[in-house]
């Protein structure tokens, strides 16, 4: 099978559904055009479409970007156990993870565009073509490894499938090297996109070495909350068997997560309103408002509101095995690590500003539907990969019957759920 | 890292970079070729344009024709003859800059005269200078610095009045972090920005501790009658929608030897500008003879703007 019959043959999995199917692929479709328009205004008009101004000169399409890096991350969650202890449950869920995180730096890569004054000039941030400040700009590094994150596991997904579909098993002195690769890059990009902000000693909210943490362990616990949701859903919407032991072993990782995020969460806010210095302003703004401002305030209690209920039910083995509070629980932790490391890590880091001026921010419509164009983008990428991965997942897709067996394959790791 | 202040004149490059140069232009005119059937469509200006190249990597001869490209985008848009320049800096001279709060009344005529003077966005309004009124009970605190003071008359007796623009420091945290080199601090010690190869990522913005960037977040608004037409390349031309500006110690003057125009406008001489490198400077006596201080010292930025208490 050569690449012309690989896309034929995936275009023709992708185009088999049902009415539902093509019911969701026409809504983000529909979700994309719309916020295809709104782009094409902000391209005409400029960034003035959106509310950001000197005074909160990043905001909401930065701080989209932020969390799905983290998303993206926490593909390794799955990843580590799944190929380094050869451990059978979640491995057949691994390449699901990684299908998610080359959605979600897809999307955190068209969130950086969209927030771009000059994107008809992104070349010149490419080495060799344009002129990238390297090594001194955190932001050059951050392009760099987004994108060597995502040829990675493109070249994993792409690689698995397209043997998949020939009904062969991957090439494992290819793929285990890679996939063993992917996850310090995985760190690294957590990494590096905390460094963009760490960096920064303007601003007192972020300048400090502990953000960094707090990055990795919030995307240990919003990156496998997704990917819970959705194998629940292909569990129900495709022939994916998907154990349930794997789905109890992810919410187990998650309570130790959420309890760590908790507890460094704690740390900072200790650390601000014990000194209380000036730094405890954009904390003020975050929590309790300042000077009459605090549009953040009810989504900074939520955040923490629902990261405690979140962990509690994750915590205890009964809560978390039930179908209703594990998603409930999902649901939560989701809602929390996207106010706090969205908007709730980069507003307050501009509210006061450096001159002490207070401009409160709150995203135009032109800013969400821009916004709901990107996720939508990410879900149909997400969509059509799974639709691909899938058949050949279950065995469903002729060809690979005598395969993904993990007994006919050694030595480890075993193909069962990548093959 | 502190980084060195450069000014490498287009052409002056060592042999290295030179090499650099060429290979990336000749792999530039392959990609503008493949892309040539994309851009069929635009005039030969958008395609200049668009695959021009960083400034510091520019021959005196491409300086030359991007000087021309801008006089005739100022004649198409503003319908006015102007004149531009890429002056240098000259050897000998770092700038340097000193105010006096003991003197100023917080009148905002500095405002008015440097957006008279670079050029800057009328309508959304862009201000490179940042005036904030302090309670004189509290001393310098941004906190409770208030930049719209609108009184009947300055000063009010119970402020006093704090004019914020660039630091112009010697270890800027802008030009560190800016991805693609846009911004850099020459050999004077002027920060400036290529306004033909910035991005609008605004990471500069995030880093300056003193808010002097600015961004273009609509098409600049500037009347054809306000256009000042003595132009810097690396100063006050004209900016396009979509990237960063900011003071430059007014480049367009004080290489031509000239005051920058807020200096030139305080009717109380708060303001004094001059050569660090020339003992005999006004610049150089203050700093010998009054006590000076910086923003955000601990910051470690190392400004060239310094203020002192004169009286």
């Amino acid at each position: 099978m050569g690449p012309v019959k690989f896309l034929s043959t995936s275009v023709g999995l992708v185009a088999r559904g049902g009415k539902a199917y093509w019911l969701w692929v026409g809504v983000l479709v529909a979700l994309i055009v719309w916020g295809g328009f709104a782009y094409v205004d902000q391209l005409r008009h400029g960034l003035i479409v959106t509310n950001m101004r000197d005074q909160v000169s990043w905001a909401f399409y930065i701080g989209n970007f932020t969390f799905l890096v983290g998303v993206a991350a926490a593909a390794v969650v799955l990843v580590i156990p799944a190929y380094i202890y050869n451990w059978k449950p979640i491995k057949e869920v691994a390449i699901l993870g990684e299908i998610l995180a080359i959605s979600a730096i897809v999307m955190s890569l068209l969130f950086v565009v969209a927030d771009m004054g000059r994107p008809d000039r992104g070349w010149h941030l490419v080495p060799v073509l344009g002129h990238m400040n390297f090594p001194s700009s955190v932001l050059a590094w951050d392009v760099l490894v987004l994108n060597l994150y995502l040829v990675l596991n493109a070249l994993v997904v792409t690689h698995i499938l397209y043997r998949g579909l020939q009904g062969r098993s991957y090439n494992q002195s290819l793929v285990v090297p890679l996939v063993l690769f992917s996850i310090p890059a995985a760190v690294g990009i957590h990494t590096v996109t905390a460094f963009i902000y760490v960096g920064l000693a303007a601003r007192p909210y972020w300048n400090a070495s502990i953000l960094a943490p707090r990055f990795l362990v919030s995307a240990f616990c919003s990156g496998p909350a997704i990917m819970l949701i959705l194998f629940q859903i292909l569990q129900r919407t495709t022939k994916i068997a998907i154990k349930d032991e794997a789905i109890w072993k992810i919410a187990e990782l998650m309570a130790y997560a959420m309890f760590v995020n908790l507890f460094l969460l704690g740390a900072e806010i200790f650390k601000e309103y014990y000194s209380a210095t000036e730094h405890l302003t954009h904390f003020q703004y975050l929590f309790a408002g300042v000077r009459g401002h605090h549009a953040l305030v009810p989504y900074a209690w939520a955040f923490v509101g629902c990261g405690i209920v979140a962990f509690l039910l994750f915590l205890f083995p009964a809560t978390r095995r039930n179908v209703v509070t594990l998603n409930l629980g999902c649901l939560l932790i989701y809602a929390s690590v996207y106010i706090e490391k969205g908007m709730g890590l980069v507003i307050p880091a501009f509210t006061p500003d450096v001159l002490g001026e207070i401009y409160e921010y709150t995203p135009t419509v032109h800013e969400l539907r821009i916004g709901a164009a990107i996720f939508s983008t990410g879900f149909l990428i997400f969509t059509v990969l799974c639709k691909i991965a899938i058949p050949i997942l279950t065995g469903e897709f002729a060809g690979t019957t005598n395969l993904g067996r993990p007994e006919e394959l050694h030595p480890t790791p075993p193909a069962r759920g990548a093959a | 890292m502190p980084e060195r202040p450069t000014d490498r004149m287009p052409g002056e490059t060592d042999e290295a970079l030179g090499e650099h140069a060429l290979s990336r232009r000749d792999f530039l005119t392959s990609v503008g070729i493949s892309l040539a059937g994309m851009l069929a469509g635009c005039s030969s200006e958008t395609r200049e344009a668009f695959f021009q190249k960083h400034f510091l990597e520019l021959t005196p001869d491409e300086v030359e024709r991007r000087l021309v490209r801008i006089r005739d985008d100022c004649d198409r848009q503003f319908g006015r003859e102007v004149s531009i320049s890429a002056l240098p800096a000259q050897p000998g001279v770092v700038f340097g800059y000193a105010l006096d709060l003991s003197r100023c009344i917080g009148c905002r005529r500095c405002v008015y005269a440097c957006v008279k003077e670079n050029n800057q966005s009328r309508a959304p309004q862009i201000q490179w200078i940042r005036v904030l009124e302090m309670e004189k009970e509290k001393g310098i605190d941004f906190e409770d610095g208030n930049p719209y003071y609108d009184p009947e008359r300055v000063p009010d007796p119970d402020h006093f009045y704090l004019p914020v623009a660039c630091q112009q420091c010697r270890n800027p945290p802008c030009t560190r972090v800016c991805p693609v080199g846009a911004t850099w601090q020459e050999r004077d010690g002027i920060v400036v920005i290529d306004y033909d190869w910035c991005i609008g990522c605004r990471y500069c913005m995030a880093a300056c501790p003193y808010g002097a960037r600015h961004f273009n977040w609509g098409e600049p608004g500037l009347p054809p009658e306000d256009l000042n037409p003595n132009l810097h390349i690396l100063g006050n031309r004209p900016r396009p929608r979509g990237v960063v500006e900011k003071c430059t110690f007014c480049i367009q003057r004080v290489r031509a030897g000239r005051y920058p125009a807020c200096v030139e406008i305080c009717p109380v001489g708060a303001r004094k500008f001059g050569n660090l490198l020339d003992p005999e400077s006004e610049i150089s006596r203050i700093l010998s003879e009054k006590r000076v201080f910086v923003l955000k010292g601990e910051l470690k930025t190392d400004p060239k703007f310094f203020y002192f208490y004169g009286i």
